[in-house]
């Protein structure tokens, strides 16, 4: 059983076709990239997985998700679970405008997790996690938004890293970041996925290169390749992935 | 003479229009203000405070006045405040986005513009009457209660508003229910502006006086209220009331009065806008 199997979706926002009969599995602790030019579909894709998509009004799927094997769409799926399985970090760093300790604990906190003692402790191993533990330790009580960019980012994967996910979800989340803290987030990717599966979506090709196992070729809605990513990189099978990792559009 | 000289020469024009126009506004303000304070500020004193009204104008005491308005206040605040607020969060959170709700939305816009003696009206109608309330502070709290909901409303939705969505989007990212989200993360952020509208809203109430009469709050009040149920006044209403005399004397009671009046309009929205300065400095996205 696959952490994340998807057959045959299909996604519309109103009448906009915006994934094309997609099919894909992902094993376990890996890091696959989704990589294509803008408006191809692979955050919308990402998305479809943690059931974000829901908030968009004119959103309809056909096809099935399956997130450790369970059907995610389906009506007894309580979405709540499923996104503390399957946690996300955004492509522009949003912490709560909470301290630093609060924006941690609120993933424990709101999932039912009372206990003073076992809050602080979770809270310490999930910035440890982060890289970010030495660089804030003598801090929590300060406000998150006082964190650089770069902080941020890392701490946001600490509060998702708190609740115990199994998949992590990540859209393009180095983007808004300098090079010095891409590395460091791309250093954390590498470690984590000894534990997490990883799914990361990127603009950068450099990136998914060196940072993925798997990579998957997105374009016009189409899953056109999805391979190991030495194969993507130097043997593509399809012309328009070669197009699309030689420069030649996008 | 050219473009460029006609530019110039509007731009700093319009500078000194503008100069001027303001000016023109803080002078007359200015006057009004000087001219009360000159009238009424010797009369302030302790026994003005805690006097009863009185035929005779320097045994008259603003005691009932003001503690009607404080009355009236915090009964408008108890019913008002609840209501606006979780309806304003429960419309913009939770309600669908369509016609029906586009509708509601203009409505109620709408109706804060409403001019006050119409809900006066409708108090009579409902609270005095219907209900048998009579001429009340609960009659009154409740009619003024209507009148500010909107306010309240608009201000929550908007405060609301302001909230950007990418703290919904991180709060639901990581498995916060809807009432997760808004009682943990959106609340806390609008609570700035959620508060100074309740605070506006509250200072409208406090100058309230053509509901108030139409419900039946008297001008001549010798007691202090002391239940809801008690007949009551205001100050803009002694003020009124003491205006409307011909002796002189009366007309030095109610510019004192005017003055305790407009120190609690200021202080309240003196409160609003500090209020809304600090939270703005706070929350930076």
């Amino acid at each position: 059983m696959k952490p994340i199997e998807a057959k045959n979706v299909d996604v519309y926002y109103g009448e906009n076709h915006v994934l094309k009969d997609v099919s894909m599995s992902i094993k376990e602790n890996t890091v696959t990239a989704f990589i294509g030019p803008s408006g191809c579909g692979k955050s919308t894709f990402l998305r479809t997985l943690n059931r974000m998509n829901d908030y968009i009004e004119t959103f309809r799927k056909k096809g099935k998700v399956y997130i450790d094997g369970i059907e995610i769409y389906d009506r007894k799926v309580r979405v709540e679970d499923l996104r503390r399985k399957v946690g996300m970090v955004f492509q522009k760093p949003n912490p709560f405008p909470k301290t630093i300790f609060e924006n941690v604990a609120y993933g424990l906190r709101i999932h039912g997790m009372t206990d003073k003692r076992e809050v602080n402790e979770r809270v310490e191993k999930s910035l440890k996690q982060a890289a970010l533990w030495s660089e804030v330790k003598d801090k929590l009580s300060k406000p998150a938004l006082s964190l650089s960019g770069g902080q941020q980012q890392r701490l946001c994967i600490a509060r998702t890293l708190a609740i115990k996910p199994s998949i992590i979800l990540m859209d393009e989340p180095a983007s808004a970041l300098d090079p010095i803290s891409t590395a460091k987030i791309e250093e954390l990717i590498h470690e984590l996925k000894e534990k997490y599966t990883i799914v990361i979506v990127t603009h950068n090709m450099q990136q998914a290169a060196r940072v993925s196992d798997r990579t998957a070729f997105f374009y016009l809605g189409e899953l056109v390749e999805y391979d190991k990513t030495s194969e993507i990189f130097t043997n593509p099978s399809k012309k328009q992935t070669e197009n699309y990792i030689t420069g030649r559009f996008g | 003479m050219n473009k460029i000289r006609r530019n110039r020469l509007i731009d700093s024009a319009f500078k000194y229009v503008g100069v001027a126009c303001t000016g023109f506004g803080i002078i007359v303000l200015a006057i009004f203000l000087g001219d009360i304070l000159l009238k009424g500020i010797a009369r302030i004193d302790w026994d003005f405070l805690t006097n009863l009204p009185s035929r005779r104008a320097h045994r008259a005491g603003i005691l009932t006045a003001w503690t009607g308005t404080a009355w009236i206040l915090g009964l408008t605040a108890i019913i008002a405040i609840p209501l606006g607020v979780s309806a304003g969060i429960y419309l913009q959170e939770y309600g669908k986005k369509n016609r029906l709700a586009h509708i509601i939305e203009l409505n109620i816009a709408n109706l804060a513009g409403v001019p006050s003696i119409i809900y006066g009206l409708l108090g009579l109608q409902i609270f005095v009457r219907m209900l048998d309330w009579g001429g009340s502070l609960l009659a009154g709290a409740f009619t003024l209660a209507l009148l500010i909901l909107p306010i309240i409303i608009v201000a929550t939705r908007e405060a609301l508003k302001a909230v950007p969505n990418s703290l919904r989007e991180a709060s639901f990212g990581m498995g916060a229910t809807k009432w997760q989200t808004i009682w943990y993360q959106i609340l806390p952020a609008a609570s700035g502006g959620i508060l100074t509208g309740i605070i506006l809203a509250l200072s409208r109430a406090v100058g309230e006086t053509a509901p108030l009469i139409v419900i039946g709050a008297l001008a001549y009040v010798p007691f202090v209220a002391e239940t809801p149920m008690d007949e009551f006044t205001v100050l803009p209403i002694q003020i009124f009331n003491w205006v409307s005399r011909p002796q002189e004397a009366f007309l030095v009671n109610a510019a004192a009065a005017i003055i305790i009046l407009l120190a609690i309009t200021f202080v309240m929205n003196g409160i609003a806008v500090y209020l809304r300065n600090r939270w703005q400095k706070k929350v930076t996205w």
